[in-house]
């Protein structure tokens, strides 16, 4: 159990500035996911509260404490890696076995049955206890990793990525066991991971690191529903958040170069001084719908059938706008549909900063 | 099978426009390298097998007889020959050992990120590319009594390396370590450099101690490639002639290829010889496998 703080990190590699001034709060047993693309400088603050990179500036703290001094063996942290990190030349029982068998810990070798033999049963790999790890899958050797994380009962649990090497429907499964996982020990989590449908999934708060820098922190309703800037509105999302330039004009949005209308109702902060001001447009695509009274004409671009749903490429002029629909909806492509949006569900962004208008000032 | 390996010649080439087939550029390159093992290799090696069952001795003008296998019963019974066996396990031993010790510390040492590190690499490599009769001749003069360096700097005095017959072999088998400990800690380096750093720091988050590590971690993944450098060396070792017969002259230092030398060109038993070696290749030989059954062991793990 473990309350985490990154103050004002800064890390440089070389040339290459991996973070600035980033600051981060976990609070104890909170499953934090860290969304950021891949060069985002994830696995860096990660390697950093683990001990294994130093930063150049800033604190981090754990339970209050600041680490600056201590080696990844005194923060008691557990790491899971993309590439596994299994002992090779080892069985699975040996693996298991290996970050209790030292000999300062003392612990019985009846306790390190029982331990072992527990966290076999919790990621169902008691049948492969006894094979070398060389002659695993992937997904059971990160079922592996993630049991030698688990057995020691560290204060923290940081992965990164662990999930990013399987195949689908093995991300899909071992998705719900780690958040069942983290829930049954009500440990903190720091999950990595570049696939924003991961973040959305299992954490209990999101971080979007853009370049070396927190852009948001929230939980997933939060940053879904309320990005902080056009950034995080275009990273988070599948399809993204559509982003169009134009103008309020006296209550409703003008498309500037589309001349196009729609009803906008953003309330109190749509006052005089955001009239006639260059902003961004996000609507996410499930609250844009076909309607024959419509007001703005589209032709159907592109039809991707996902089941469930359809996901619709409109085009308006030369400007592409996504749109999910229900499955039973009959379209054909270049045909001619009136579409209009949620007013109430519209996010403004200012177009030079890229800020959301509700989270500035 | 060889003729599907093969390519064919592009018929524009330089060869194919001499009139030269693959088969005959093959051959070409492969003919004088058989011919020169048969010559200097494999003829003798059967001919001495021949010489092994005469008494035949090459200073003398007299026809070889054939006496079976009288010289091998000779020579397995001879106490002398068996304690020249003994110095020469005895000297095997302190060698591989030491220069086991010796290479795969400093490969140890090598192993991080330090200054300078590939030109230190190269000079501690240099040793290992002398010539033996060169080593042995300065290291003659290092351990000299009266005037060595060795004695100057460890201050003993005028203390006698290689004319104590207790110590003489201990001397030759310090120069060994010297001489080819370079040779341990380069396949060591390779073995080291090989295991992957993310293991270490698995290790590092899993709290386990440097010993903890050392033993669990490196060692396993390193042994492999150790057991071939060690395979590499009691071949070596065992069949010492240079270094030991250049240092020192005394009876404890007489190593079986000493005797082998004695018994071959001092006293002219050829045939008696032959056995000999023949004798000391079988015991090669079967050194050799237990260590590469070990070695296939050890990979497999």
């Amino acid at each position: 159990m473990a309350h985490i703080q990154l103050k004002n990190i800064s890390k440089t590699f070389g040339n290459h500035t991996a973070l600035t001034g980033l600051n981060l709060d976990i609070a104890d047993g909170e499953f934090f996911v860290l969304l950021g693309e891949t060069g985002a400088g994830k696995t860096t603050t990660l390697r950093m509260i683990a001990g294994l990179e130093k930063p150049d500036e800033g604190q981090i703290l754990i339970d209050g404490a600041d680490v600056a001094d201590w080696g990844a063996a005194e923060r008691d942290v557990a790491l899971v890696l993309q590439q596994y990190s299994l002992y090779p030349r080892y069985t699975v029982r040996e693996n298991l076995e290996f970050p209790l068998k030292p000999k300062i810990r003392r612990i019985e070798p009846d306790e390190i049955k029982t331990r072992v033999d527990r966290v076999a049963k919790t990621l169902r790999i008691e049948h492969l206890l006894d094979r070398k790890t060389d002659r695993l899958s992937g997904g059971e050797m990160q079922r592996v990793s993630i049991g030698r994380a688990i057995v020691r009962k560290p204060r923290v649990f940081l992965m990164d990525e662990p999930l990013s090497a399987l195949d689908a429907k093995l991300r899909e499964a071992l998705r719900t066991e780690l958040k069942n996982i983290q829930m049954n020990l009500g440990q903190t989590f720091l999950f990595v991971t570049h696939d924003q449908i991961e973040a959305m999934s299992m954490g209990d708060k999101v971080g979007v690191l853009n370049h070396g820098r927190i852009v948001q922190t929230g939980t997933p309703y939060e940053i879904y529903n309320n990005p902080r800037d056009t950034y995080v509105a275009s990273f988070v999302g599948s399809p993204p958040m559509n982003l169009i330039d134009g103008k309020l004009v006296n209550g409703r949005a003008v498309m500037a170069p589309l001349n196009f209308e729609l009803p906008f109702a953003g309330g109190a902060r749509t006052s005089g001084e955001t009239d006639g001001r260059p902003l961004v447009f996000g609507i996410r695509p499930e609250d844009l719908y076909l309607e024959s009274g419509a007001p703005v004409e589209a032709r159907v671009h592109d039809v991707e059938n996902h089941g469930v749903e359809k996901i619709l490429t409109l085009r308006v002029g030369d400007t592409m706008l996504r749109a999910t629909v229900p499955a039973r909806t009959d379209v054909e492509i270049e045909q001619p549909v009136r579409f209009a949006w949620d007013p109430d569900k519209v996010v403004l962004f200012d177009k030079g900063t890229g800020v959301s208008l509700r989270h500035a000032g | 099978m060889a003729t599907a390996v093969m390519t064919t010649l592009d018929p524009k080439s330089r060869s194919a426009a001499r009139g030269m087939s693959d088969l005959s550029i093959r051959n070409l390159f492969i003919i004088p390298t058989i011919v020169f093992l048969i010559v200097f290799n494999i003829f003798p090696l059967l001919y001495s097998l021949g010489y092994s069952f005469t008494d035949f001795r090459a200073s003398s003008p007299a026809a070889a007889n054939f006496v079976g296998l009288q010289n091998y019963r000779e020579l397995l019974n001879d106490p002398f020959i068996w304690s020249n066996f003994a110095i020469t396990a005895k000297y095997v031993i302190v060698s591989v050992v030491g220069q086991v010790i010796v290479g795969f510390g400093v490969a140890l040492l090598l192993n991080r990120d330090i200054p300078l590190k590939g030109l230190l690499t190269t000079l501690l490599l240099l040793p290992m590319m002398l010539s033996m009769a060169v080593v042995g001749l300065f290291w003659k003069l290092l351990y000299d009594p009266s005037f060595g360096i060795i004695n100057y700097t460890l201050g003993l005095g005028s203390f006698e390396w290689l004319s104590n017959p207790d110590m003489a072999l201990y001397a030759v088998a310090i120069t060994d370590i010297w001489m080819w400990s370079p040779f341990v800690m380069l396949l060591s380096l390779a073995g080291l450099s090989a295991v992957p750093k993310h293991l270490y720091e698995a290790a590092a988050i899993d709290r386990a101690g440097s010993f903890y590590t050392f033993f669990r971690i490196t060692l396993p993944l390193v042994a492999p490639i150790l057991m071939i450098a060690i395979i590499f060396r009691t071949m070596e070792a065992f069949k010492t002639f240079d270094l030991a017969y250049i240092l020192t002259s005394q009876p404890t230092t007489e190593v079986i290829s000493i005797r082998l030398y004695k018994m071959a060109f001092q006293e002219w038993q050829t045939g008696r010889s032959c056995a000999l070696a023949y004798i000391v290749l079988i015991m090669i030989l079967a050194i050799t496998n237990i260590y590469v059954k070990y070695l296939n062991k050890v990979k497999e793990r």
